[in-house]
């Protein structure tokens, strides 16, 4: 149980996936501008990255491994969750239409989605259990989700700014993210405070 | 458009990173040493001419309902060989680069090219329009690269420069460093061009690989 705290409070706070391993910057990038845009698509992210976690996990263990295919990872992965968030777009639309309009329109935009890949490989490579690999993919997750409502808080501060004309758009933001990273870099060493 | 201009395009009108301002995971994350982003912006190049190629020769035979599943598939191919050859002939930057080897596949870039341009040319110009790319990417990342390891070790690939004269400032290695290296190189831009150079302040919908299964472009965007 310590175990998977770790891990959890260490991928929110000190490894943030945005802020710290730089996963899933165009989304950060991108939908960031209104506080509801940015939790829908966290909340996408949050759910995929389950999802895929889930499936891959098995199916690396279970069927690459055994035949000598781990060679195949790539492939098999980003297959995988395109099909994944194909289907469950289907589902959505089909059965829980309220869902699927606060949450759907992200789902395409999700496959390319670094972050996503990146934890199915992440937990491959670190060599995580199947309940540390599930634990890995929801703090990736909610680290995404508390990047994104932070900055889009952030954002709406220094959108009326007096900006330099040069920094107006893109630059003013990456600077205010490099801020925020600072900020983060703060938690450097909570975790094994907190735990030991 | 002739060969030349395809070329140049995406080293200098269209630079991937400091124009479009795709891939910027990649360019963020590997470019603490200019070695790093050298070695990236080549494995980078390499999957992009290649997959730009296969897809320009595969464009009338691929179903449009399923092109997208079908370029990340052929992507996903070409990014596991150079993953392969990297391993072998590579390891150090291999390790260096980790994760972010097997992540190309989902690099804007290179869906983006084979979505906007290799699926409606021929297969030289695709290619072309591959070594411009890969060129404009990879000279972005050692630019980033270089000014990181400058400021934030002292010393540029690999020898030592003014770590003796000044005392490095590790911030530039860390990743508020790549954030604010970049948003300078962006504003940089602006500031020369006058703001032209850049048309679209915000990202758009032109730039995203997925636009081709998006419902939100009748919408006005994402965002």
């Amino acid at each position: 149980m310590k175990e998977l705290l770790i891990i959890l409070m260490s991928l929110v706070l000190v490894d943030n996936f945005v802020l710290s391993k730089f996963l899933g910057i165009c989304p950060f990038l991108g939908v960031s501008k209104k506080l509801d845009s940015a939790v829908g698509m966290s909340l996408a992210v949050i759910f995929v990255m389950l999802l895929a976690t889930a499936v891959t996990y098995p199916i690396y263990i279970h069927l690459l491994v055994p035949h000598g295919l781990e060679y195949l990872q790539t492939i098999v992965f980003i297959l995988v969750i395109a099909a994944l968030v194909q289907l469950v777009e289907i589902i959505l639309k089909k059965h829980v239409p309220i869902l699927h309009r606060s949450l759907g329109v992200y789902l395409p935009l999700i496959t390319t989605n670094c972050a996503v890949l990146g934890v199915t490989l992440l937990n491959i490579d670190e060599g995580y259990s199947y309940v540390q690999a599930l634990v890995n993919a929801i703090g990736a997750g909610l680290g995404f989700l508390l990047a994104m409502v932070l900055f889009s808080g952030v954002r709406r501060l220094i959108e009326h700014n007096d900006i330099p004309t040069a920094f107006k758009g893109i630059p003013s933001i990456l600077i205010a993210a490099s801020i925020l990273s600072v900020s983060f870099m703060g938690f450097s060493g909570v975790v094994d405070g907190i735990f030991k | 458009m002739n060969k030349l201009n395809i070329l140049s395009n995406g080293v200098i009108k269209e630079n991937p990173v400091l124009i479009l301002l795709l891939g910027t995971c990649p360019a963020l994350a590997v470019t603490t040493m200019a070695v790093n982003g050298i070695g990236m912006g080549l494995a980078t190049m390499m999957v992009l001419i290649c997959s730009n190629v296969v897809i320009a020769l595969l464009k009338n035979i691929i179903p449009d309902k399923v092109r997208i599943p079908g370029y990340i598939v052929v992507i996903a191919g070409f990014v596991t060989i150079v993953g392969f050859l990297l391993k072998a002939y590579a390891p150090s930057l291999d390790k260096s680069l980790g994760i972010f080897i097997p992540l190309i596949v989902v690099n804007c870039i290179i869906l983006g090219r084979a979505e906007m341009f290799a699926s409606r040319n021929s297969v030289v110009d695709a290619a072309l329009d591959g070594v411009g790319m890969g060129i404009g990417f990879t000279l972005a990342l050692f630019l980033m690269g270089s000014i990181r390891e400058l400021l934030g070790s002292g010393s540029w690939m690999g020898i030592v420069m003014t770590a003796e004269v000044i005392e490095p400032m590790t911030i530039f290695m860390l990743a508020p460093g790549g954030f604010f290296v970049f948003g300078c190189l962006v504003a940089l831009i602006n500031k020369l061009s006058n703001g032209r150079a850049i048309k679209k302040k915000e990202m758009g919908c032109a730039g995203c690989p997925s636009a081709g299964g998006c419902g939100q472009i009748k919408e006005g965007g994402c965002h």
